[in-house]
C-alpha cells in the first residue's frame, strides 16, 4: 500500500472553527471511553486483590440460608457519630450492670489523612456462622440459636469457666454476677425480637442510621440490600479467625445510603439470578 | 478392726496419727504453720466466694484468667510430671527409678488434689459444673474434655497408688499404663485449650500441648527430687543405695528435660519475634514488664541455673539438689504464669488500630487471688509432710516389682539375683562380702 506524501510544514491551519460541535463530542467520547476502560480495569483489578487478600463485598462473606429470619446488622462505620446512645439504649433494655457493656463504640484515628482524623468503630458480638465461644463452652450453656442464627445463652448451665470470654475474638461477653452467668448481646432477642419488634435497641436509637439490623434471608431487607452490593466494600471485623461473623461493616457514606434506600438505579448482586 | 489396722500397717507400711504425733516439736510445728496458712487461705477464698469475685480478685473482662488460673495449671502439671517420671520405673519397667514410685503417685494425687482445691475457687458456679458436665456435654470443648479427663487420672491414680500399697503389681503397672494414657492425654488436652483459642495468637497453635507433656516431665523431676532429697532430711533411713541410684538417674533425666525445654523456650522467643501478634508479648518478657518474670524466675531459676547445679551435684550432693530444686519449683511456677497472664495482654482489638486497644493490659493478682492459690499449695505441702510421716517415708519392704530368681536386699534395698542353688544369705554374702 501505498501512503501519500504530504507536506505538513506546508499545510495551511484551518483553525478549530472549522470543526463541529458534534465531531468534538465524538473525540472527547472515545478518549473518555479509553481512559475510563483503563481506569476502570485497573480499579477493577484493585479491589479484585482487595477482596481475595482481607475482605471483599458481603455477599462473599455472608452464608446463605442457613437461618430464617438470619439477623445480621450492617454497620455504616462513617455514620457513627459517638453519641452513645446505643449504648445507653443497650444497658437499659437489658439491665447491662455498670461494670460491664455489651457494646461500645470504639474510636480509631488517622494520622496525615486528609479528609478525616478520626472514626468511629461499634462493636459487639458478631453472632458468628462459627462461633469460637460455642465451641469452647463444656456444657453447650452458650449456643447458636437454630433458627435465628443468634448466639444466647442457658444461664442456669454456665458453669463461669470463662473459656468463652478467652475464646471470643471480640471481646463480646462478661461475666454477670447477679445471672451467675456470662452475659452477652443477643441482639435484643429475649427484650425486643421475640416481642414482636424488629429493631435492636442499639439499632433503633442510632441517631444516624450506622447501626442498620434486618434479615439476612429477606431480599427487601436493608440489611441484605447493604451487604450484597458490589458499590462499596463490606468487611467483617477479625476475618483471620475464621468465625464468619454476622455483623458487617462498610464505610457507608450518605451517597451511597441514599441510592439504596430509594432503590433507584442501585445495582446489587443477587444470588440468584447467577 | 484394729487387726485390720495392723494387717494394713504391716501390709501397706501405714504408721497412721500415731506417726505424726510421734514426730518432733519443730516438724508439728511446720506442719501446723503451713495448716494455719492454708486455713487462713482458704477462708479468705471462701470470704471472696461469697462477697463475689468480681469485687476481690483483678481479673477483668479482658483478662479474665488470672492467678489462680496459673496456680492450677503449675499443681496439674506437676502432677501430671510425677506420673510421667514415676511410670519410667513402675509401668515401664526401668529397675534405677523403681524406689520414687510410691511417693511419686502419692505426690501426684496430692498435687492434682490441690490444683482442683485453687480452682474451685476460680470458677464461678462449681457445683453447677457437677451437674451439667454429665447433663449437657459438649464433646468439641476441651474445657469439657479437661474436667472429664483430669477427674478419669485421679481415679485412675488412687487405682494405682492403692494397688501399689497392696504389693499387687501386676494391677499397678495395668491401672499405671492406663493413667499414664489417660494424664497425658488430660494434660496435652490442658495445652490444647489455649492452643485452640486461635483468637489469641500467642497461644495459638500445636506448641503448647507439645511444650505442656515436655514441660510436666520437667516439673515432675524437678519435684521428685525436691520431695524425695527433702524426705532425706526429714527421715535419713529412706536413703539407701537403691534411693542414691534413683537420685541419680532422676538428676540426669531432670537434666535432659531442662536442656528439652531450654530448646523449646529458645525457639519461642525467636518465633515469637517475627510474628505481629507475638511480637510485643515477647519484646514485654525481653525488656518490658514481664522482664523480671521471664529472664530471672523463668530462664535463670527455672532453667540455667538448675541445669548448672545439678550438672554440678553429680545426683550426690543431695542438699545442693534439694536447694536446686526448691529455685527450680519456685521458677516453674513463674514459668506457668507466663504462660497465662502474657497470652491475654494483647487486647483483641489491637490489630485493629483503635486507641481503646493500642496499649497492653496489665494484671497484678490481688490479695483474694494470692492467698486462694496459697490455700492450695499449702494443702500440698501439709499433706506432703503428713504423708511422709503417716505412710513411713513411702518405705515398703517391696514396693517394685521383683524379677524372678530376685529378692530385695534387706540391707541396700537393691534387687539382687540368686545364683542357681544359692540361698538368700549366700547371694547376701557374695554381693556384699562381709555381710
Amino acid at each position: 500500500m501505498k501512503f501519500p506524501k504530504i507536506d505538513f510544514d506546508a499545510m495551511k491551519n484551518e483553525g478549530t472553527g472549522s470543526v463541529t460541535a458534534v465531531e468534538r463530542r465524538k473525540f472527547l467520547k472515545l478518549g473518555f471511553a479509553i481512559a475510563g476502560v483503563y481506569a476502570g480495569g485497573k480499579i477493577l483489578s484493585l479491589t479484585s486483590l482487595v477482596g481475595s487478600a482481607q475482605a471483599s463485598t458481603g455477599a462473599e462473606r455472608a452464608v446463605q440460608d442457613i437461618y430464617s429470619p438470619h439477623y445480621a446488622m450492617v454497620i455504616r462505620q462513617s455514620m457513627c457519630i459517638d453519641c452513645e446512645r446505643c449504648v445507653e439504649a443497650c444497658t437499659k433494655t437489658n439491665d447491662v450492670p455498670d461494670y460491664a457493656y455489651r457494646t461500645r463504640i470504639l474510636t480509631k484515628k488517622y494520622i496525615g489523612t486528609l479528609d478525616k482524623a478520626v472514626e468511629f468503630i461499634p462493636v459487639l458480638c458478631n453472632h458468628c456462622n462459627n462461633p469460637p465461644c460455642v465451641r469452647g463452652c463444656p456444657t453447650k450453656a452458650t449456643y447458636k440459636d437454630p433458627v435465628t442464627g443468634i448466639v444466647r445463652m442457658e444461664n442456669k448451665k454456665c458453669i463461669g469457666c470463662k473459656t468463652c470470654m478467652l475464646a471470643c475474638p471480640y471481646d463480646a461477653r462478661y461475666f454477670n454476677e447477679e445471672k451467675h452467668a456470662i452475659d452477652k448481646c443477643d441482639f435484643c432477642w429475649e427484650k425486643r425480637l421475640s416481642k414482636g419488634e424488629t429493631q435492636t435497641g442499639c439499632s433503633a436509637a442510632c441517631p444516624t442510621g450506622a447501626r442498620t439490623f434486618g434479615d439476612l434471608s429477606d431480599p427487601n431487607s436493608i440489611v441484605y440490600k447493604l451487604v450484597h452490593q458490589i458499590q462499596e466494600e463490606v468487611w467483617v471485623l477479625r476475618p483471620e479467625d475464621n468465625t464468619k461473623p454476622n455483623v458487617f461493616y462498610m464505610k457507608g457514606t450518605i451517597g451511597s445510603v441514599d441510592a439504596i434506600l430509594k432503590g433507584s438505579k442501585f445495582k446489587y448482586f443477587d444470588p440468584t439470578k447467577v | 478392726m484394729s487387726e485390720m489396722m495392723i494387717n494394713i500397717s504391716e501390709k501397706w507400711g501405714y504408721h497412721g496419727v500415731a506417726a505424726l504425733k510421734k514426730a518432733s516439736p519443730g516438724y508439728k510445728m511446720v506442719i501446723g504453720f503451713f495448716a494455719l496458712v492454708a486455713l487462713a487461705g482458704l477462708l479468705v477464698g471462701l470470704h471472696g466466694k461469697f462477697v463475689g469475685y468480681r469485687h476481690v480478685y483483678n481479673v477483668t473482662k479482658e483478662i479474665p484468667w488470672g492467678m489462680l488460673i496459673s496456680a492450677y495449671i503449675f499443681c496439674v502439671v506437676t502432677s501430671t510430671g510425677l506420673c510421667i517420671v514415676s511410670s519410667f520405673g513402675h509401668v515401664f519397667g526401668n529397675e534405677a527409678l523403681m524406689p520414687i514410685a510410691k511417693r511419686a503417685v502419692f505426690l501426684s494425687i496430692i498435687f492434682l488434689l490441690g490444683g482442683f482445691c485453687i480452682i474451685f475457687f476460680d470458677i464461678e458456679n462449681p457445683f453447677r459444673m457437677a451437674i451439667w458436665n454429665v447433663i449437657s456435654p459438649n464433646f468439641r470443648s476441651n474445657m469439657w474434655w479437661m474436667g472429664t479427663l483430669y477427674g478419669a487420672y485421679m481415679v485412675f491414680m488412687m487405682i494405682e497408688y492403692y494397688c501399689l500399697l497392696n504389693q499387687n503389681h501386676t494391677v499397678s503397672r495395668i491401672v499405671g499404663f492406663i493413667g499414664l494414657t489417660v494424664g497425658i492425654a488430660a494434660h496435652s488436652n490442658l495445652g490444647g485449650i489455649f492452643g485452640m483459642l486461635h483468637g489469641r495468637p500467642f497461644w495459638y497453635g500445636p506448641y503448647l500441648p507439645i511444650y505442656f507433656i515436655f514441660s510436666a516431665a520437667m516439673s515432675g523431676g524437678c519435684a521428685i527430687l525436691f520431695f524425695t532429697t527433702l524426705a532425706a532430711k526429714i527421715n535419713p533411713e529412706i536413703m539407701n543405695q537403691r534411693m542414691e541410684r534413683a537420685v541419680k538417674s532422676l538428676t540426669l533425666l531432670t537434666i535432659y528435660f531442662i536442656a528439652t525445654i531450654i530448646f523449646f523456650t529458645i525457639w519461642k522467643v525467636i518465633t515469637g519475634l517475627v510474628s505481629e501478634g507475638k511480637y510485643p508479648i515477647i519484646m514485654s518478657f525481653l525488656t518490658g514488664d514481664y522482664a523480671i518474670n521471664f529472664l530471672f524466675f523463668e530462664v535463670f531459676l527455672g532453667m540455667v541455673l538448675p541445669l548448672f547445679l545439678l550438672i554440678l551435684s553429680r545426683g550426690r550432693r543431695y542438699t545442693l539438689i534439694m536447694w536446686t530444686t526448691g529455685l527450680m519449683m519456685i521458677g516453674i511456677f513463674f514459668m506457668r504464669y507466663d504462660i497465662v497472664i502474657p497470652g491475654q495482654m494483647v487486647p483483641v482489638y489491637h490489630s485493629l488500630g483503635v486507641v481503646e486497644a493500642s496499649h497492653l493490659l496489665s494484671y497484678v493478682p490481688s490479695f483474694h487471688e494470692i492467698m486462694a492459690s496459697i490455700w492450695g499449695l499449702c494443702f500440698i505441702i501439709v499433706a506432703y509432710l503428713a504423708g511422709e510421716k503417716m505412710l513411713n517415708g513411702h518405705q515398703l519392704q517391696k514396693h517394685e516389682i521383683v524379677p524372678e530368681g530376685a529378692y530385695i536386699c534387706p540391707g541396700c534395698g537393691g534387687i539382687h539375683y540368686m545364683k542357681e542353688g544359692e540361698t538368700m544369705e549366700e547371694a547376701m554374702k557374695r554381693q556384699h562380702g562381709s555381710w
